[in-house]
């Protein structure tokens, strides 16, 4: 296994999976540890990018206190080995097949991390329909994947990405620092009227903000397919 | 959407992760195989938390004989109620133990329901829906549940009001529940298309298919 560190606190991990199926961009994998005295811990986590034969990617997002991220993103070598089980999951999956809708991805920290893969997936998708992220990070320092995110933004005409900053925002940026609101997803998705499929990842109470905000735009809850993580909140 | 055999595949190599000890405050014999304690209650849902009114709001069991029963929303509340206290046990590895509900028990609600099916598949509002053999709603193992922790259900939660089934992965407790199709065979719900086991014992860790 390879890790590259995309944040302080986040790692993506490359794994060597003999016989991997394959996946669609939005689904996970469990990771099991296993001590030497048999104790075992298992977590799921979103696959990062399209499987590129038997190499799969996670990012893994250090949480306090968690047994099996922690191990993840701090304690690995390249040679280390870890139990995986996958893919999970069918529904929060874009098909880069085909799905020739819009694709609207609003990603909440590092709920960004399966709205990437199915980024990344629109390079084998013919014709790739339009897509926009719009991803809410505490401060530029907290982005994933931010070089990657520019180049391909820049590179590829039918993708835009927004960064949204809800304390801190880097020198020159015009929006002010708050939580994300109906005006940025007005402005930074699709019109109703495209009728954009939409995924939204991230912490609860960022999930339940933005499908609310969505719907209360117009846009049907049946399009809208949502991930959520973390605790629901106080 | 692919079919369940596309999506789930099993690789497995067992071994041991060097350096792993883990975190080992969860050796509780409540707690099933590869699950851990949580005090938080997580939320996971597959799409936007449904608004619902209490005034439209209504229950409804339908027999395999295509005959109806109907609660409103001050009929339901009406029932006389039950308070849970239940350990839960979410397929996402989380657990929590001695969580407080209070609701109607399926048994109340299907007392007075002619039936001969062998199943049943719940119907929630904003379209999910879960399937479990009829037997497991009955005798005290399953309710309506409106209430956690002395509070009105949160609607991030399921509220007004989910099913309860707490001795099955939490994805059979359906939030936003708005009634029970009784069937004589058995009919996969939503997860259970997705690759997710087709009945759900944690202590069988029963989580995908073929598990």
């Amino acid at each position: 296994m390879e890790r590259r560190r995309e944040t302080a606190t986040a790692s993506t991990l490359v794994l060597d999976v003999p016989g991997w199926p394959g996946h669609q961009p939005g689904q996970h994998l469990d990771v099991r540890l296993t001590a030497d005295d048999g104790y075992q811990a298992a977590r799921s986590y979103s696959l990062a990018a399209p499987a590129d034969g038997d190499r799969v990617e996670i990012t893994v997002q250090r949480v306090p206190d968690g047994e099996v991220s922690s191990y993840l993103a701090d304690a690995t070598q390249s040679d280390d080995a870890v139990e995986v089980r996958g893919p999970v999951g069918g529904w929060f999956v874009w098909n880069p097949q085909g799905d020739s809708r819009p694709v609207l991805l609003v990603a909440g920290g590092s709920g960004v991390v399966p709205l990437m893969a199915m980024i990344r997936s629109r390079d084998g998708a013919r014709p790739a329909p339009p897509f926009r992220l719009i991803y809410s990070v505490r401060s530029p320092d907290d982005r994933i994947y931010d070089q990657e995110l520019r180049r391909r933004a820049t590179e590829d005409g039918d993708l835009d990405v927004t960064f949204i900053y809800t304390r801190t925002a880097p020198g020159g940026e015009a929006r002010p620092v708050g939580r994300i609101s109906a005006d940025d997803l007005s402005m930074y998705g699709f019109p109703v009227v495209e009728e954009p499929i939409v995924y939204v990842c991230g912490p609860t109470g960022f999930v339940e903000r933005v499908s609310d905000l969505l719907i209360d735009l117009g846009h049907d809850p049946a399009k809208i397919k949502t991930e959520r993580f973390g605790p629901s909140g106080p | 959407m692919e079919g369940p055999a596309d999506v789930l595949e099993v690789v497995v190599m067992s071994i041991v992760s060097r350096g792993f000890r883990g975190r080992r405050r969860d050796s509780n014999q409540r707690l099933p195989p590869g699950q851990y304690l949580t005090d938080d209650f997580p939320v996971l849902s597959a799409g936007p938390t449904p608004r619902i009114s209490l005034d439209d709001w209504e229950f409804t069991v339908v027999t395999e004989l295509g005959q109806s029963h109907r609660w409103s929303w001050k009929e339901l509340t009406g029932l006389s109620a039950e308070s849970v206290t239940a350990d839960i046990h979410c397929v996402t590895r989380w657990s929590k133990l001695d969580t407080a509900w209070r609701g109607v028990s399926i048994d109340t609600l299907l007392a007075d329901v002619e039936t001969a099916a062998d199943f049943a598949l719940i119907h929630s509002y904003g379209g999910y829906s879960t399937n479990l053999p009829l037997e497991d709603l009955l005798d005290g193992k399953a309710w309506v549940a409106y209430e956690y922790n002395g509070q009105e259900l949160a609607p991030e939660h399921g509220g007004p009001a989910r099913l309860l089934v707490p001795h099955l992965y939490f994805w059979k407790s359906a939030k936003w529940v708005r009634g029970i199709e009784l069937m004589p065979q058995d009919f996969p719900g939503f997860w259970e298309q997705l690759g997710y086991h087709d009945y759900g014992d944690p202590w069988r860790e029963q989580r995908y298919q073929g598990d």
